[in-house]
């Protein structure tokens, strides 16, 4: 049977659908404490003094802590750093006299009952001192808010771009604050297990491998000391799973108390400091020639960083300024990128971080070259892109320490299957039809190109063992996203078994060595490629060792749903692989005992897959709100493993993109106070706002970076949700360059379609 | 422990008893979850917007998060651990698992108990009712048209 390539159901959707998953709230310890978090109140001010005694009076609190009693820990460092010098800006685990968000952990509560914690944690008296906030760093005045850094790309002669150019056309767009907001809140716990001498944490996610190496070193503890458990996630897109404070503390009060330590979070603190994302204004320049090539683009942005650099440090900017080309040539280009503090909740990544932006920003202008030059802008578009023979493209910028080359890609057959799947002159001229008939609609593009399978490696080891049953044990953490599926189906394609018989272990740091985790869409490309690997070479042993045992060559043996035979022989001998395995038992054979194998893959450079976004919308002038009908997504992947997951992927992504588009921000009064702290106010799509997502699958550029071919999944479906949902706005409402901003909330819509002229 | 005044209660939750002891202030769902061990009803937002704490009291789909265990005494509640018939999964949960209906499933209970309860008094919805029915639950991964299937399909099956 060939798996790759078939929608096989997945095998882990068993144990979610009986409600016998174990997530991180699921795990209760005998006497364990409950953790709580006392959070600041104000958005910036100076900690005059945080009254404890109330809280520690109450029968059942067993401690409450505050900076002083950890001040030995370090702050959290960053997991990516790319510009030096910037530790200064990294978070205490709890304020350290000075706050610098609603939201930040100032103390922590540890007592016997979770009802009884939030009880004491109200207790816990702060005294601040205000300071002034700063809300909104895009125009400061000089020492009113902190630049951290600069961060700079380009290439080309800008100068000599812009010079030559017969028309220049400028834009201001702003990306609001979005964020993941996983159906699960964060949540962690951890014990000491003497008998092994390890601190363990149950909740981890994402990136164990790396978290557990940090808990280590800011614990003091030797690497092997600490070991992290990844249960089911309930949602990861980029946010859950970094190293948090409350990681950390949960370990830190394992170890000096000698008791389980459960830390649940709930909704609103999640969304006041789990990490917030997006939050730029670029002002952006092209300077191009009358039909419509682009010379040159010129960008100044400004990135709202919060009150620290986490865990990323300025990974979104830097991802920002090397990806916003694009799918263009653009023979000159530089963009300048202002990384500010500000007093919100610190930012991080966010499924597709730099290129929702970028993206956005890109097509928008895009858009309006077409505007200006009364050109059609899939021609402009056409135009501009990068012709397929000049692939792999090199575009003389780093990003992530490696080197921006688009792998493979034919740009213009893409948009040549989206026009054709769109119908697109049949949609134009229905869509002209109805707008005559007094309808506000519109038609809107992106493209855009994603980045995916960052390295530098991951591994995998497959292990069959004396029953039959296959064992793939990677590094990487599921978040949800059909990890188990992919690898199994990859391993029973290699080995020779059933996929459903193949048994996926992931995100335990004691079961492999070493994991890069799940993120940058980068699962199925190397943990699909290593599984690849390990399990041929598991293959290779069975035969060999069967060989012996069916006397026949190893070239001539195949091996089919778990049984060893001569091809084209079925019905003659044959032995299964449990008894192949139980051949390796230690002194039986030589080499290394069972039937097991590694399989490492290393690369250098990303894949880049690609895709077009495309809206049709309806606007309510009136009302200012805006009904997405279609929603299609082309997409390349190089190869789908799993279809059905692929789109999955998609349509969720799209989901939250179109979540982006026009619902979703968090908002800060000027003294900020957080605007949106739950579920009323920080509005997220339901099924009523969600067209079906129309996704059109291509296979047609497979990437030359991997044995499979294949290029990340996890990203695609949101990357250009913005800029199609605002372009088909502005073209609802007449081409208007007041579609700037996202969300396009109905009071902005509304405004705009005010200013306009009637027609 | 603190002196904190707790109640004993009685719980029918998937037609078995439950005799806890808990805070009047102790939600549904916590109770449930925590003293039940019955960890299927999940918690997104514990203000009664996001649904992944729906169960069914009495049939009809409640928040749990938005209840307290104290007034639940007498009710018949069903929780996603009483949807299959021993390793028979229920038509919602296997229609769920054939349209790939889930990616992380956190919020996977809540509109499974949503679409029973509402299935079992309405089997003929149209599509329409089925959305506005489905828009009181949120899901994160999904995009929503996989859930929007796999109840339709099950509706048709639970006809028969
Ligand atoms: S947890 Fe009950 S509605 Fe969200
Ligand atoms: S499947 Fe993840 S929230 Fe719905």
């Amino acid at each position: 049977m060939n798996y790759i390539g078939s929608s096989v159901l997945r095998i882990e959707d068993r144990p979610l659908l009986t409600g016998e998953g174990r997530f991180a709230a699921d795990l209760s310890l005998p006497d364990q404490l409950q953790m709580r978090v006392v959070r600041s109140s104000v958005a910036h001010g100076r900690l005059v003094e945080i009254d404890t005694s109330d809280a520690l009076a109450l029968d059942g609190v067993e401690a409450v802590w505050t900076h002083q009693d950890v001040q030995d820990i370090p702050p959290i460092d960053f997991r990516m750093a790319w510009v030096d010098g910037l530790e200064p800006f990294r978070q205490p685990i709890l304020a350290a006299g000075i706050t610098r968000y609603v939201g930040e952990p100032l103390a922590v509560v540890l007592a016997e009952d979770p009802y009884l914690a939030e009880d004491a944690a109200e207790l816990v008296y702060v005294e601040y001192e205000d300071l002034q906030p700063v809300v909104d760093p895009y125009q400061p005045e000089p020492g009113e808010a902190v630049e951290t850094t600069l961060v700079e790309k380009g290439y080309g002669d800008l100068e000599e771009a812009f010079e030559g150019a017969a028309e220049i056309v400028e834009m201001e767009l702003r990306v609001g604050r979005h964020t993941g907001v996983p159906m699960e809140t964060r949540g962690a716990q951890a014990w000491y297990d003497p008998l092994r001498s390890v601190v363990e944490m149950f909740g981890a996610a994402k990136v164990p491998h790396h978290n557990r190496a940090a808990i280590a070193s800011m614990l003091g503890l030797p690497l092997g000391s600490v070991l992290l458990r990844e249960g089911h996630v309930g949602g990861g897109f980029g946010i859950r799973g970094e190293l948090y404070p409350e990681d950390v503390l949960v370990c830190l009060a394992a170890l000096r108390l000698g008791r389980p330590i459960r830390w649940i979070e709930d909704r609103k603190e999640h969304l006041l400091a789990a990490n917030h994302s997006r939050d730029q204004v670029h002002r952006i320049r092209a300077a191009v020639d009358r039909d419509g090539w682009i010379r040159g683009v010129d960008d100044e942005c400004w990135v709202d960083q919060g009150a620290y650099l986490r865990t990323h440090q300025v990974t979104v900017t830097e991802l920002t300024t090397s990806l916003l080309p694009g799918p263009y040539v653009w023979p000159a280009y530089r963009s300048r990128a202002h990384v500010m503090l500000s007093n919100k909740t610190p930012c991080g990544t966010y499924r597709a971080p730099g290129r929702f932006e970028t993206t956005f920003v890109r097509e928008r202008l895009i858009d309006l070259i077409s505007d200006r030059l009364e050109m059609d802008s899939v021609g402009v578009r056409r135009r501009n892109l990068i012709p397929a023979d000049q692939m792999p493209f090199h575009r003389e910028i780093e990003a992530l320490g490696t080197e921006v080359t688009y792998d493979s890609g034919d740009y213009h057959l893409l948009l040549d299957r989206t026009l054709e799947f769109l119908d697109y002159e049949d949609l134009t001229a229905a869509l002209a039809r109805r707008r005559s008939e007094g309808e506000v609609v519109g038609l809107g593009m992106g493209f855009f190109v994603e980045k995916s399978g960052l390295g530098p490696f991951d591994g995998v080891r497959v292990t069959v063992d004396e029953a039959g049953e296959v064992v793939v044990t990677t590094g990487v953490a599921s978040v949800g996203q059909g990890v188990e599926t992919v690898l199994a189906q990859v391993c029973a394609d290699t080995l020779g078994v059933e996929a459903e018989s193949v048994r996926v272990r992931h995100g335990q740091t004691d079961e492999i060595a070493y994991g890069m985790g799940a993120f940058a869409s980068r699962v199925t490309v190397m943990s699909g490629s290593a599984t690849l690997l390990a399990a041929g070479q598991v293959r290779e042993r069975a035969l060999e060792t069967a060989s012996g045992m069916l006397e026949a060559a190893p070239q001539d043996l195949t091996i089919d749903r778990g049984r060893v035979f001569v091809q084209g022989s079925p019905d003659g001998p044959s032995v299964m692989l449990g008894e192949v395995a139980a051949r390796l038992r230690p002194g039986q054979a030589e080499g290394t005992p069972g039937l097991t194998a590694e399989g490492w893959f290393e690369v250098d450079h990303m894949t880049y897959p690609y895709g077009i976004h495309c809206a049709v919308v309806r606007v309510d002038p009136e009302s200012g709100e805006v009904t997405v009908e279609r929603f299609v997504v082309a997409y390349e992947i190089g190869r789908a493993v799993n279809p059905k997951l692929v789109e999955g992927q998609i349509a969720g992504g799209a989901a939250q993109g179109i979540g982006g588009a026009l619902l979703e921000d968090f908002a800060y009064d000027e003294s900020g106070q957080p605007l949106t702290s739950s579920f009323m106010d920080y509005l997220m799509p339901t099924v009523v706002e969600v067209p079906e997502v129309e996704v059109l699958l291509c296979e047609d550029a497979p990437s030359p970076l991997n044995p499979l071919g294949v290029k990340g999944a996890g990203e695609g479906g949101i990357t250009a949700a913005g800029a199609a949902i605002a372009n088909a706005v502005a073209d609802a409402l007449g081409g208007s360059e007041e579609v700037s901003c996202l969300p396009l909330s109905p009071e902005r819509v509304r405004r705009i379609a005010r200013s306009l002229p009637r027609p | 422990m603190s002196n904190r005044t707790e109640v004993e209660v009685r719980l029918n939750v998937n037609g078995r008893d439950y005799r806890v002891r808990v805070e009047p202030r102790r939600t549904l769902a916590d109770t449930l979850r925590d003293n039940c061990g019955l960890t299927g009803t999940h918690l997104g937002c514990e203000h009664g917007v996001c649904g992944a704490c729906t169960i069914l009291a009495d049939g009809e789909p409640v928040r749990a998060c938005l209840m307290f265990a104290v007034q639940c005494e007498g009710m018949e509640l069903r929780t996603v651990e009483g949807l299959a018939d021993g390793d028979r999964l229920h038509p919602l949960q296997q229609a769920f698992w054939e349209n790939h209906g889930l990616q992380c499933g956190f919020c996977t209970p809540g509109f499974l108990m949503l679409a029973t309860g509402y299935l079992e008094q309405r089997p003929e919805p149209d599509e329409e009712e089925l959305k506005e029915m489905l828009s009181s639950n949120l899901c994160r991964c999904t995009g929503y048209q996989n859930i929007l299937k796999a109840v339709k399909q099950a509706a048709a099956e639970m006809r028969g």
